[in-house]
């Protein structure tokens, strides 16, 4: 238990995802079975056990120790698993006979993970006492954190599994094509990975394949590129899934939804399961993106957003925030893996898939008909009038595919290409700066910039959003000596900036689009925004102001 | 009942008997000194009396002339000072640091400084001293701090070396005694590449293994040919960690010795990518343990967690009082004053 503790404590504190996988992989390789298996499945979200409420493990410790000094030690810690494993009074007896060993050997995560497993509601508190009693502050504090299901650490699935390719030194998508068929503590997988085992099969009812993805196209890739060969579709701005369905090993027909990273995001969307899980979906698996429709009309990432990150999904939800699959690519049909054959092949086979599924909450994502480069810039310059109608506004580019190209996993070159919309710009004023974490803790790399308005006391600059990135090395050591500079205060990591009529650095931001906000000062919320430019030349007050950015809303939404 | 031995006047406590102040925050005539951190031992007092040790490292800070006169506190020793007897005896802190016991008729108070219990290969055992009155600092004054062994701390440093052996791992140890237990806990475990120290630390390296404390070769960043020391250890002072003056390292590894990296929240929020919970200070335990085994009738609180400390002597039936002393703190915490621009 404790070196998964320990693994845990050190993914915690380590920023870089380098730094992440190199533990991750050291931790698989020196870890035996089955305690890996049971690893892999915590991070991964594979276990499953009753979990514990915060009240029961309260009460554990309300027997335990005197409460005016748990309430203080509380107060100070802030985390109940945390103060819970500091506290917890300790045996501190070291291994003195064979029996005492023997209970150091059952602190395995395997041991306790099994130990949980064939517990019941009414035995739980007994049982997390008893385990408590046996671990020490480390291995308290990652119980504590399995049980309450709060194990919030910064990796995902997507990581774990990137991390076991470097044992073998294969590609992630050959474990991403077995993982469907794997369950905890998943032995003929490290066998494999270890180099002695057959390859697990793969179970390929439902499964998630790695998705192929696009490169950002430039001005210059045009020249070597022929429009002939090409097929272009609208960029919707939405949500990237896969949508996979077929019947399992035990003759149940099961589906599933992706997030592009392979997360199963199936429990927040039972509308599309719907779908999926209907006959006449039948063993397939689909790419394309997911989008929020009324009455047939594509809405706004921002009316999108609402559907997301919800903890229940409510009726209401699923009647105000109708779900949608635009399909734009077919990988798998009836038992027949489609990615080998060309898109234009592909592309047939999804037609007719579309036609046969007959539901309203799928269609096809329509191709745009262009013979020229400058036809292709015309229709994303003008969306509106080039076919997307009066989608256009949740248009936010084009792709660009080659007719002839495989369905690659991964980002082949030359094969899909984005043209983004160009991105929204204005002239802010740097008010405040953070340090940033890892590799730039030393410098403050996170800005947060305001616009002008006009308030009670004359014109006052009012924050509109923050941004880390976008500017190069150099860059940030030129901000980063400005703000020691010109520092007018310090609350802990923060440094706020001279930033009046007469004296302050104006940054021209990009962003994708504003929405309104009620959590934030000037009421308005930036996407994506990031550092286009320092205007050095620049006068801050010539920054914009804020209804400039207000007047974007009707725009972008 | 007869006089107070030690009463709390502006400058920190004060022994009207023998008319002298203990570990006093602003210049007095006459001061005892209990060790030599910047929150205990300030410049400009006429006359000190404190540990040899703990002299040299105020003249080490403050230059020689530090106070009017100067008087050596020999451990175990008893001294008439007025009308008060006074003696030292060791703490378990820092190299010099004392705990100084004041005797008037029958009634013994032992005001302890900083102390802790556990080992330390840099300085001398904390030595119990029976009393009626223990005055104690509580800087780790609740049940969740327990510090653990700090050999298994240093192993987790060198294992984390060894797994990145392309990065440079940069800690943040107070310059006065911290530095110095790290690197003789890091000798102890068998490392035997020299370590590598920010400039601010060189003086008081320098005394310690004048001092026949065991360091190994100990090396200034600024006098290494080699630029960025990846697989190498470097000592620096806690806010050099993350200051432009760390970025001339091999993607450092960002380590934290201290008592404060118990707590999770406390490390984050720091930046800190490994904390090693090596502490100084006595953690709970030992704070209980040590106010029971004096065997006092009275613990007196001077700063840190105290409620939690009075609380508790208050249901083992000891009278406790919180003296809310601002001024003291914890050196890590602190500024550190011996950092000068490297
Ligand atoms: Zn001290
Ligand atoms: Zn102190």
């Amino acid at each position: 238990m404790n070196r998964f503790a320990e693994l845990l404590d050190r993914l915690a504190y380590e920023p870089s995802r380098n730094g992440k996988l190199r533990l991750l992989a050291h931790y698989f390789r020196t870890t035996g079975d089955p305690d890996r298996g049971y690893a892999l499945a915590a991070l991964t979200g594979a276990l499953s056990f009753t979990n514990a409420k915060p009240a029961l493990i309260r009460g554990l410790i309300a027997e335990r120790v005197d409460p005016v000094l748990f309430g203080l030690s509380y107060d100070y810690v802030g985390d109940l698993s945390e103060t819970v494993a500091l506290l917890w009074p300790a045996a501190n007896v070291p291994a003195q006979n064979d029996t005492d060993r023997r209970n150091a050997e059952r602190n395995t995560l395997s041991d306790i993970v099994e130990t949980l497993a064939a517990t019941g509601k009414v035995q739980l508190p007994r049982t997390i006492a008893l385990l408590l009693d046996r671990l020490d502050e480390k291995g308290r504090w990652a119980l504590l954190k399995l049980i309450t299901g709060g194990l919030r650490i910064g990796v995902s699935a997507r990581l774990a599994k990137t991390a076991l390719a470097t044992l073998r030194d294969c590609e992630v998508n050959e474990i991403e094509d077995i993982w469907p068929g794997l369950s905890p503590p998943y032995l003929p997988l490290f066998a494999w990975l270890d180099g002695h085992g057959e390859r697990p099969a793969s179970d390929t009812a439902a499964q998630f394949r790695t998705p192929m993805l696009a490169h950002a196209i430039e001005d210059k890739d045009f020249a070597a590129l022929d429009p002939a060969d090409h097929v272009a579709e609208w960029k919707w701005d939405g949500i990237r899934v896969q949508a996979a369905a077929g019947v399992g090993a035990d003759g149940i027909r099961i589906a599933r939804l992706y997030s592009r990273t392979g997360e199963d995001v199936s429990a927040a969307f039972p509308d599309l399961i719907d779908m999926l899980v209907d006959a006449r979906f039948g063993d397939a698996a689909l790419d394309g993106e997911l989008l929020i429709l009324r009455d047939g009309r594509v809405q706004s990432f921002s009316v999108l957003q609402q559907r997301l990150n919800r903890k229940t999904v409510s009726a209401k939800l699923l009647l105000d925030y109708p779900a949608h699959i635009r399909a734009y690519d077919l990988l798998y049909d009836n038992g027949e893996d489609l990615r080998p054959l060309p898109f234009a092949e592909r592309r047939k086979r999804l037609e007719a898939f579309v036609a046969r599924a007959t539901n309203e909450r799928l269609d096809l994502s329509p191709r745009i008909a262009f013979a020229s480069w400058d036809e292709l810039a015309a229709a994303r310059a003008d969306p509106r009038s080039a076919g997307a109608g009066e989608d256009a506004e949740a248009v936010e580019g084009v792709m660009l595919k080659r007719a002839d190209g495989p369905y690659l996993p991964g980002r082949p070159k030359g094969q899909w290409w984005k043209w983004k919309r160009d991105p929204f710009v204005l002239d802010a004023v740097l008010m405040y700066a953070q340090r940033g974490h890892g590799k730039r803790s030393s410098f403050y790399s996170d800005y947060t910039f305001g616009l002008w308005r006009k308030g009670s006391a004359g014109d006052e600059i009012v924050p509109v959003g923050k941004a880390y990135f976008g500017f190069t090395d150099d860059e940030l050591k030129q901000l980063d000596r400005y703000v020691r500079d010109h520092t007018t205060n310090r609350f802990g990591p923060v440094r706020e900036v001279a930033a009046t009529v007469d004296e302050g650095l104006v940054l021209e931001v990009a962003f994708e689009g504003v929405q309104r906000s009620t959590r934030h000062k000037s009421g308005v919320a930036m996407r994506f925004p990031r550092i286009s430019r320092i205007r050095w030349d620049k006068p801050s007050r010539d920054a914009d102001k804020l209804e400039t950015l207000e007047g974007l809303i009707a725009v972008s939404e | 009942m007869a006089a107070p031995i030690l009463t709390l006047a502006p400058e920190g406590l004060y022994c009207p008997a023998g008319d002298f102040h203990i570990d006093p925050m602003r210049p007095v005539p006459r001061a005892l000194i209990t060790h030599g951190h910047a929150d205990h031992a300030g410049a400009g007092h006429g006359a000190v009396m404190a540990t040899p040790e703990t002299l040299a490292i105020m003249a080490l800070r403050y230059g020689e002339g530090f106070a009017r006169s100067q008087q050596i506190a020999g451990l175990g020793e008893t001294v008439q000072v007025g009308g008060a007897s006074v003696s030292f005896h060791p703490a378990g802190h820092v190299l010099g640091s004392a705990q100084i016991a004041v005797t008037q008729g029958s009634e013994k108070i032992v005001v302890s400084g900083d102390y802790k219990r556990a080992a330390d290969p840099t300085c001398l055992p904390f030595e119990l001293v029976a009393c009626d009155i223990f005055i104690t600092e509580a800087t780790f004054g609740l049940p969740i701090f327990h510090h653990p062994a700090a050999a298994a701390e240093v192993a987790k440093l060198l294992e984390s070396v060894a797994m990145f052996p392309e990065r440079t791992h940069l800690i943040g140890a107070y310059s006065l005694g911290k530095a110095q237990r790290l690197a003789a806990l890091i000798r102890q475990a068998g490392w035997d590449r020299p370590l590598y120290i920010h400039g601010a630390m060189d003086k008081l390296m320098g005394f310690y293994a004048a001092q026949g404390v065991a360091l190994g070769e100990v090396i200034k960043v600024a006098d290494t040919g080699r630029a960025k020391l990846p697989g190498e250890i470097v000592l620096c002072p806690p806010s050099s960690v993350g200051d432009a003056w760390s970025r001339r390292f091999a993607d450092p590894v960002a380590c934290f010795a201290s008592g404060w990296m118990r707590t999770r929240a406390r490390a984050r929020q720091r930046g800190v990518e490994l904390p090693l919970i090596v502490s100084d200070h006595a953690d709970w335990a030992e704070l209980t343990a040590t106010i029971r085994e004096t065997g006092c009738r009275e613990v007196w609180v001077t700063h840190g967690e105290a409620d939690a400390l009075v609380h508790w002597a208050g249901t083992q039936g000891i009278g406790a009082m919180p003296l809310h002393m601002l001024g003291y703190g914890d050196e890590d915490e602190a500024v550190d004053q011996t950092v000068q621009p490297a």
